[in-house]
């Protein structure tokens, strides 16, 4: 009867691998592509004071990196909600478990 | 104030902090000690992650090597960030829904077996040593050089100081004192970075200047100015790859995956309250390492610039005095080939391996060394890890920024040694001890075998700082190889295919393990002259291998697993269940009681 085994539970998994699987295409592109296979053609455009295919490898892919991870917070904190399976619906005294005691 | 007497100030300023934040936090019961009672806000989380990642290597050496090799320096930049993508959506999330301690808890669980918990042990113990070895050599480089005493008593004094706060600590006193190193650290880092940037380029950012014109009034740009430089001393041009395509592509996704896999960076996602709180703080935690991260090599170009222009064709008698005391650290030397008293700087290397000085002086008073001189023009031999250290003196940078660097370099060092200590005695203690071999200690007990071993793991690392084995260089090859051909096929396996089973997980770590290790193990230790890209399969240096291992371990695993029975029914439902958010705080109860 676990809420896990619903069928509901299967559409969020297929959505969440949907998201992770095209964020990933992003970080392979930014990455392998366009560092690293790619570069020399690349460092034919100039971008300010760098070749692009370099300024991607040393600057270019990191901050991409970073946007995908907030990207992907901010799909799953939604997709979480929109299938009922954020944590704001747990009991609240089971999200702290701090509260737990320990003495024997 | 002289440097001396500021970094003594500032390096015991920090050293009180890291103290006092660790008496404020200490540890009361195993949950604190683990994972700081999985109450860690994601912000501080984010920070402690990133402190606890970003080592000496990354401080200290990263921007020497990237002022050394040039573009190809991209793929650490890339390695070192880019696993935190996979981390983030891939890992971070699930494991924290499993809500356990380690990562051997969840390969012992989910693959119910105590074999697949023992592999996993002994690669967690191997993986940390390796690393944290590393740190302690960063501990005593930095004292001997600026606080002049001897290595032996620096690792010691570095010790001491994490002896006080892992054992002390656990992972409650670990996480805030990283959160206040990382603030040292980025602090320590930016300031100089800041500076050299306005003076080079007149951009006070220096993520910007990197891209900026020089501000002598050429009107060149910064990496241009440095492409004409390397060309006029024989150098490749430093815009330009040298490694070739296939291996740079292995190296960086051999350090991506296995950045992922890292135990010590995935057991920080097991601190925080919820599993919403764990995605967000692998964002936070990138965020923070990439503000160090693309100021890396905007620091590696402004330090390579001006290095040349400070030491090429100098008079050695009026080089400043940064060279001549990097000189009497080992780390720099010249020999006078052409007999004119200047530094000539060119490619290729002045001499074969490390200098074995001599106690004589040359002509212009420099030291003396034992290795015959190459035939090439270069007079010059500089290590790679100074340029980091060595760059506010090179620019000539206020007495207090050199101190700051030192203070931010011990910060960087010790965080990681820190995180590296707690997750080797929570592996003794928890997984080693609670789980297989002692079952029925209570929970006091457990916490006393945990701070014995964390005690016993510093003075271990300690050891190793002091006596550090030769192959430490070659060994975080092997770090990373490992991480990425075992851990991180099996924990993602386990979490995005219910079907794979305990056969098919076991077969598939020690295939690609066995795989990897054996690689590296021949062409760094069995036959190093081997070593080069003609005998390399595929082209893949040693470095890059473990991106092999790991598609051997996925391909070996897959296989097996459809031919061997599928997993029982309460792994089948438990491997449901982390998939969804839901009730983290829950299951943390039930893997609990």
């Amino acid at each position: 009867m676990s809420a896990s085994h619903s069928p509901q539970a299967k559409a969020y998994w297929k959505k969440n691998i949907r998201i992770v699987l095209s964020l990933l295409a992003i970080w392979f592109t930014v990455s392998f592509g366009m560092s690293i296979l790619f570069v020399d053609v690349l460092d034919n455009i100039r971008f300010f004071g760098f070749k692009f295919g370099f300024w991607m490898a040393q600057q270019g892919s990191i901050f991409c990196f970073v946007v995908l991870i907030f990207v992907y917070v901010y799909k799953m904190n939604k997709l979480d909600r929109q299938y009922g399976v954020d944590e704001d619906r747990d009991h609240p005294a089971d999200t702290h478990p701090r509260d737990k005691t320990s003495q024997e | 104030m002289d440097v001396q007497t500021l970094t003594f100030i500032f390096v015991g300023t920090t050293f009180a902090l890291y103290i006092g934040i660790a008496i404020w936090t200490r540890a009361g019961n195993t949950d604190d000690f683990y994972v700081a009672a999985g109450g860690v806000p994601p912000l501080a989380n984010g920070m402690a992650t990133a402190a606890d990642w970003m080592s000496a290597a990354s401080f200290i050496s990263m921007a020497g090597i990237i002022s050394f090799i040039g573009r190809d320096g991209a793929v650490y930049l890339m390695g070192w960030t880019g696993g935190y993508v996979l981390l983030a959506l891939l890992l971070a999330p699930y494991l924290r829904k499993f809500g356990k301690y380690t990562v051997p808890d969840f390969i012992g669980d989910r693959y119910y077996s105590n074999i697949a918990r023992g592999v996993a042990i002994v690669c967690v113990l191997f993986v940390s040593f390796t690393y944290v070895a590393g740190q302690m050599r960063g501990v005593g480089i930095v004292f001997s050089r600026f606080l002049e005493v001897e290595i032996t008593t620096g690792v010691f004094i570095g010790m001491s100081i994490v002896f006080f706060y892992a054992v002390l600590g656990g992972m409650k006193g670990i996480t805030y004192t990283q959160v206040a190193q990382y603030c040292v650290l980025i602090f320590a880092f930016l300031v100089p970075a800041i500076f050299i940037s306005m003076l080079m380029t007149g951009n006070p950012v220096p993520q910007l200047g990197f891209g900026s014109t020089l501000a002598d009034g050429s009107n060149t740009y910064l990496l241009d100015k440095l492409d004409q430089l390397s060309a006029e001393l024989g150098f490749a041009a430093y815009t330009a790859g040298k490694k070739s395509t296939v291996d740079v592509f292995f190296i960086t996704a051999a350090l991506m995956v296995g950045t992922a896999g890292l135990p010590h960076v995935i057991v920080r996602f097991f601190t925080v309250p919820r599993v919403r709180d764990a995605r967000i703080s692998a964002g936070y935690a990138l965020a923070f390492i990439a503000l160090l991260y693309t100021t890396a090599p905007a620091v590696a170009s402004f330090a390579r610039v001006n290095l040349i222009n400070t030491v090429h064709n100098a008079e050695y008698k009026t080089t400043p005095s940064w060279f001549k005391n990097w000189e009497d650290t080992n780390l720099i030397a010249w020999v006078d080939k052409n007999g004119d008293g200047k530094i000539q700087y060119s490619a290729g290397k002045a001499f074969n391996g490390k200098p074995q000085f001599l106690e004589e002086r040359g002509l212009a008073g420099e030291r003396k060394f034992s290795n015959p001189p190459t035939d090439n023009r270069n007079e010059l031999y500089i290590d790679r890890d100074i340029m980091v250290l060595a760059n506010p003196e090179i620019a000539g940078l206020p007495n207090w920024v050199i101190a700051l660097v030192v203070a931010g370099g011990l910060a960087a060092a010790l965080s990681t040694a820190a995180g590296l200590l707690l997750v080797i005695s929570t592996s003794i203690s928890h997984d080693l001890l609670k789980k297989m071999l002692l079952k029925n200690i209570s929970d006091k007990q457990e916490l006393v075998f945990a701070r014995m071993s964390a005690a016993l793991a510093v003075i271990v690392a300690g050891y190793f700082g002091i006596h550090p084995p030769g192959f430490v260089a070659q060994v975080v090859a092997f770090a990373f190889g490992l991480a990425a051909s075992s851990f991180f096929p099996a924990i993602f396996m386990g979490i995005f295919s219910k079907r794979m089973n305990k056969a098919g997980a076991i077969t598939g770590m020690i295939s690609g393990l066995s795989f990897t290790a054996g690689y590296i193990i021949y062409f760094k230790f069995i036959d190093p002259s081997a070593n080069s890209a003609q005998n390399w399969w595929f082209g893949i240096s040693p470095e890059g291998i473990g991106t092999l291992g790991m598609l051997f371990n996925f391909v070996v695993a897959s296989l097996v697993s459809k031919v061997t029975a599928p997993p029982p029914n309460e792994i089948q439902d438990m491997v449901d269940d982390i998939r969804i958010p839901k009730g983290a705080g829950r299951s943390y109860h039930h893997a609990k009681l």
